[in-house]
């Protein structure tokens, strides 16, 4: 299945994909709106790390693993693997026990502390390329085809 | 081949997908003594609270058991295996022919005897269901109520109860609650978020007699006197492996059945998988029963490849648990109490005022464990720590950080994990 991978040292720290994710999951799809209008603004799903002031940073994101630790952990079934790979929550199933959370190694299931639900990458069902990935100035996230490690 | 899996929880369902991964022809039977497809067996706190609908207990998609070709047995309880003669037999009187056999039965509430508790009308257990539809049915008529046990299944019913407006004691023997998942700081920061909710948490004690006539009860009676006045009582001691119905089989039973890393029994051909399995630990690879429901999926899924003549790997079992009382989030993972505290390297910090605390259990620069209060997000990268036995010398002095995460790792690391395999185009 295709994946988002990251290049670390592509990656200037603006942190643009994680406003693209979040526009993306917003209402208005729109980041001014997002950001400051709608009554509950989306979190991103792509987390930027940065260390040392911003000389290292890196996205991180979900890795749709083949056997995911978020389904084993999940309490509610709420979190699924598709037949296409993706790995998704149904955020109406999801009681916010934040098991996903304990259990992802990636990092990659964020709290969404608004809705008390569990958050995590969707890839992005109804465009071509995640967000994130068409967002990134200087191509340090990649769109393809890969295994989980 | 045919299989026969006792049990329908998320063991089994692991096992289930472990089989049909590897075997869709194969016959697939699930027997169990309760009346419900697989459910959200942590949900029932929330079910009893009235955070969620009954609908919403399903565990599973509409057509996971017709997809996966599965016929069940509901209701159905087994009550003897033939390890020679491969069948099950059912209290109805018949019996079930196997070829592998799958024994994910989980655990029975403990229940020790109390003084004056024969006879008493609202004493119950906490772990199926059914339990907490009864308890929800009768709310009308319960004002005051006793949880004797302060760990994980005495809590949530506490916290359910709580929401539907009732008084609570939770009456725990150890010096805190939750003793087997965390440590004392851990444990006082929570107790003291329950007080704040109006709860009472008694520690260090333990009720020694029911009181009340007939069938009512008045009240309890401590070890330590003092008499607390309740009209139910909550029995949530702990669990036991739910392996009775195994006596006179060929199946070894300790405190659970021990399993190898293929989940097989000693008797061939017998798998035994979750609460119910005493399988290897991750740490010390000796044996133990470990109710954690993360791990018996994991080790439904070992034990269904198995059962499919497949192998997979165990890696041994961690407990973990997230648990989030009166909105204080926790996680704990691995070895948070070391009892030899000199082998151990520990950091904390903690700001119990705002109800957070953090404390990393190292051994040999290894990761052992943690605790997190409060500030519990991306703890995994924590357990993937411990699973992989990273060297965390370079970047001990991180730890403890709320923003900890990959970039404090080995660039080497970083680029395993995310980096793009091959030519990128």
């Amino acid at each position: 299945m295709k994946r988002i991978y990251s290049i670390e040292d592509a990656c200037i720290g603006c942190h643009l994909c994680e406003v693209a994710c979040i526009t993306e999951h917003s209402q208005s799809k729109d980041p001014v709106k997002a950001f400051l209008h709608e009554p509950v603004r989306p979190i991103s799903r792509c987390t930027v790390e940065e260390w040392d002031g911003g000389v290292i940073s890196l996205s991180t994101n979900c890795r749709h693993c083949d056997e995911p630790d978020c389904l084993r952990a999940c309490i509610s079934g709420a979190i699924q693997k598709q037949e296409n790979g993706v790995v998704l929550i149904d955020t109406e199933q999801c009681v916010g026990c934040w098991s996903c959370v304990m259990a992802c190694p990636y990092g990659a299931v964020q709290r969404n502390l608004n809705k008390k639900k569990a958050n995590k990458c969707d890839l992005c069902p109804e465009r071509e390329n995640p967000a994130c990935v068409d967002a990134c100035p200087n191509r340090a996230l990649v769109y393809k085809e890969g295994s989980q490690k | 081949m045919n299989y026969v899996i006792i049990g329908n929880s998320v063991a089994a369902v692991g096992a289930i997908r472990g089989i049909r991964n590897h075997d869709s022809e194969g016959t697939i039977t699930v027997i169990s003594r309760e009346n419900h497809i697989a459910y959200g067996r942590p949900l029932i706190s929330y079910l009893l609270g009235g955070t969620i609908t009954e609908k919403r207990m399903a565990y599973l998609p509409e057509d996971f058991y017709e997809k996966n070709r599965v016929n069940l047995l509901l209701g159905s309880e087994v009550v003897g295996v033939d390890s020679d003669k491969k069948r099950v037999k059912l209290a109805a009187g018949d019996t079930v022919p196997f070829d592998k056999l799958l024994i994910a039965t989980g655990g029975d509430p403990f229940v020790p005897p109390i003084e004056g508790m024969s006879g008493k009308e609202k004493v119950f257990t906490f772990t199926t269901w059914d339990d907490a539809a009864k308890l929800k049915g009768l709310a009308y008529d319960i004002q005051r109520v006793v949880v004797i046990g302060g760990g994980l299944i005495g809590l949530k019913a506490a916290e359910g109860l709580y929401q539907l407006e009732k008084k609570v004691t939770i009456v725990e023997l150890a010096d805190r609650i939750l003793s087997a998942a965390f440590d004392r700081t851990a444990g006082r920061i929570v107790a003291k978020k329950m007080k704040a909710n109006g709860i009472d948490v008694i520690t260090e004690d333990t009720v020694v007699r029911i009181e009340g006539d007939g069938a009512a009860i008045s009240g309890v009676t401590l070890k330590s006197g003092d008499f607390i006045p309740c009209d139910t009582v909550i029995v949530a001691i702990g669990v036991r492996p739910a392996a009775g119905f195994l006596k006179g089989s060929k199946v070894e039973v300790n405190r659970g059945i021990v399993v190898d890393d293929r989940m097989e029994t000693s008797a061939k051909g017998i798998y035994a998988a979750g609460d119910v399995a005493e399988a290897r630990d991750f740490f010390t690879s000796s044996k133990n029963p470990m109710p954690i429901w993360p791990d018996a999926y994991i080790q439904g899924d070992v034990a269904g490849v198995s059962m499919a003549g497949k192998d997979k790997g165990y890696a041994g079992g961690l407990a973990m648990n997230s648990i989030e009382l009166f909105k204080v989030p926790t996680i704990s993972m691995g070895i948070t109490n070391p009892s030899d505290e000199k082998e151990f390297e520990i950091l904390t910090y903690q700001d119990q005022e705002n109800y957070q605390y953090r404390k990393i259990v190292l051994k040999d620069n290894l990761l052992m464990g943690a605790v997190l209060v409060g500030a519990v997000d991306r703890a995994g990268i924590f357990a993937g720590l411990i699973r992989e036995k990273i060297d965390v010398a370079p970047f001990k002095d991180k730890l403890l950080t709320v923003d900890f995460g990959f970039i404090h790792l080995t660039k080497e690391i970083r680029s395993t994990l995310f980096a793009p395999q091959g030519k990128v185009a």
